[in-house]
């Protein structure tokens, strides 16, 4: 069978960042039970001028730069968030308008709570694989909030990553291996229409709904590829917060640094359907020729989709070609007091208009 | 902004896609009918980078309706390009100096009232 796989990988993260204590000094709680117990120092947070649309085209433009292809050759492209602009009008149309992938491309908005991203990762693998497009685009990105003083507030971030799917053996810099998805109805997190912020199950969220899909996941995944974790030479995993993809690596038998690489959060945040990609572009900024990589993404309601890849010699050559995702993460911050991170936020009730 | 008047302007907005002048090669974007330069009115489709450089720029503390301020408008050069008046976003009033290096973004320009269209577009950042 033809190979098929990444060809070209982008992300964007807002340059805006707030500490985990300056949020708790408003709310009067413990910082240092955040950051020791979920082990998150500070999180992106969006300008106002920034959301799931303009940080998809700003990931994508970086993705099919690394593609190094025409972008009217996107026959598919699909973003995958929570936190889609509108209610009703595709964020789709807008990223292909702007990377110049119209009319000829199909495209949808999807979403699945933190999963979305891998959701679109998953279709455009198989579009590709099946022949239908040359070239297939999935987006993972979200700006999504948590209800003022609730525990999400400290994690809940922004920030999108890109991939290009393809299937031209020169161009392919991380084959896809393989593809398996673990999902239940598991109401452990979720949003009501016209609703503002989210409602979580509290601990429900850890052993059924996160540990339970994403180990099952690495586990059918692992299975499924005839692979074990000493194969892996990186793997990603959702990032709620710190302990969990830690704490879900340690019960599948990696070890730490194999996933440190790609574990963002402690100064990222929970990005949401970005989350999982974004860990995978920061593998891919760093993988040689040969590397494996198994990627597990978690989305509440609930479920994981698995990936295996592995890097070829083509990486090496387009690693360079954009902004890396650390590169983002660690430079040209700027800090905001609450007030102004409330108020870039729409936290602040305004008069009507 | 009405729609429809966004939409003429996607193009342009979203890609950078303007016009050369075929006979003194003068750039414009949006594109037009006549060249202000020579005369002309041949043109050819041009689709301009997102690098440049800050020619001039000023703080608006007082901002339109559907802006909120006080932002960094700026003229930007860009290479090989047409100069475009743009916000520099992320951006302090006393962090932005003539002749900064500029990269163009995807950014939200302004939305009509809580129920209107969003509009999409271009702005600066520094690099
Ligand atoms: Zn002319």
């Amino acid at each position: 069978m033809a190979k098929i796989g990444i060809i070209g990988y982008g992300s964007c993260i807002p340059r805006n960042r707030i500490k985990v204590e300056e949020i708790a000094k408003v709310w009067g709680a413990d910082a240092e039970s955040f950051k020791r117990g979920l082990l998150l120092e500070e999180k992106s947070v969006p300008s106002p001028d920034q959301d799931t649309i303009t940080m998809a085209v700003e990931a994508s433009r970086r993705a099919v730069l690394r593609a190094g292809i025409d972008p009217a050759k996107i026959g598919a492209l699909y973003v995958g968030s929570e936190s889609h602009p509108y209610a009703v009008k595709p964020s789709g149309t807008v990223l292909a308008e702007a990377l110049g992938a119209t009319p000829e491309c199909h495209t949808a908005d999807l979403e699945f709570a933190c999963k979305a991203g891998t959701e679109a990762m998953y279709i455009c693998s198989q579009l590709v694989k099946a022949g239908s497009v040359p070239y297939a685009l999935a987006v993972g990105a979200d700006t999504s909030q948590g209800a003022p003083g609730d525990a999400l507030e400290y994690s809940a971030a922004a920030g999108a990553a890109a991939f290009v799917f393809g299937s031209e053996e020169d161009k392919i810099v991380a084959e896809l291996v393989d593809t398996y998805a673990f999902m239940t109805d598991t109401p452990d997190f979720w949003r009501r229409e016209h609703m503002h912020y989210p409602r979580h199950g509290g601990r429900f969220t850890g052993e059924p709904a996160f540990f339970k899909h994403v180990c099952g996941a690495a586990r059918g995944m692992m299975a499924k590829t005839k692979t074990q974790p000493s194969d892996f030479r990186y793997v990603v995993f959702h990032q709620p917060n710190g302990k969990f993809p830690l704490r879900a690596g340690q019960m599948l038998g990696f070890k730490k640094e194999q996933i440190l690489t790609g574990w963002l959060v402690n100064r990222l945040g929970n990005t949401y359907s970005g989350a999982s990609p974004l860990g995978l572009t920061a593998v891919l900024d760093e993988a040689q020729a040969g590397d494996r990589i198994l990627v597990v993404s978690f989305g509440s309601g609930a479920g994981s989709d698995g990936f295996v890849f592995q890097a070829t010699g083509r990486l090496a050559s387009v690693q360079k070609l954009a902004a890396g995702t650390r590169e983002q993460l660690d430079n040209k911050k700027r800090y905001l007091d609450y007030g102004t991170y409330a108020r870039y936020r729409g936290k602040i009730r305004m008069a009507e208009k | 902004m009405q729609p429809q008047k966004y939409w003429r302007e996607i193009p342009a907005r979203y890609r950078l896609e303007g016009g050369r002048c075929k006979k003194c090669r003068k750039a414009f974007l949006p594109s037009r009918l006549v060249c202000d330069a020579c005369g002309s009115r041949e043109f050819e489709k041009a689709r301009f980078t997102g690098t440049g450089t800050v020619h001039s720029f000023t703080m608006i503390h007082t901002p339109p309706s559907g802006y909120s301020g006080p932002y960094v408008l700026a003229i930007v050069e860009l290479d090989g390009g047409p100069k475009l008046t743009m916000q520099i976003a992320d951006c302090g009033a006393d962090e932005a100096k003539i002749g900064d290096k500029v990269r163009v973004e995807f950014r939200k320009l302004t939305q009509v009232g809580d129920a209107g269209v969003l509009c999409y577009g271009y702005k600066a950042v520094l690099v």
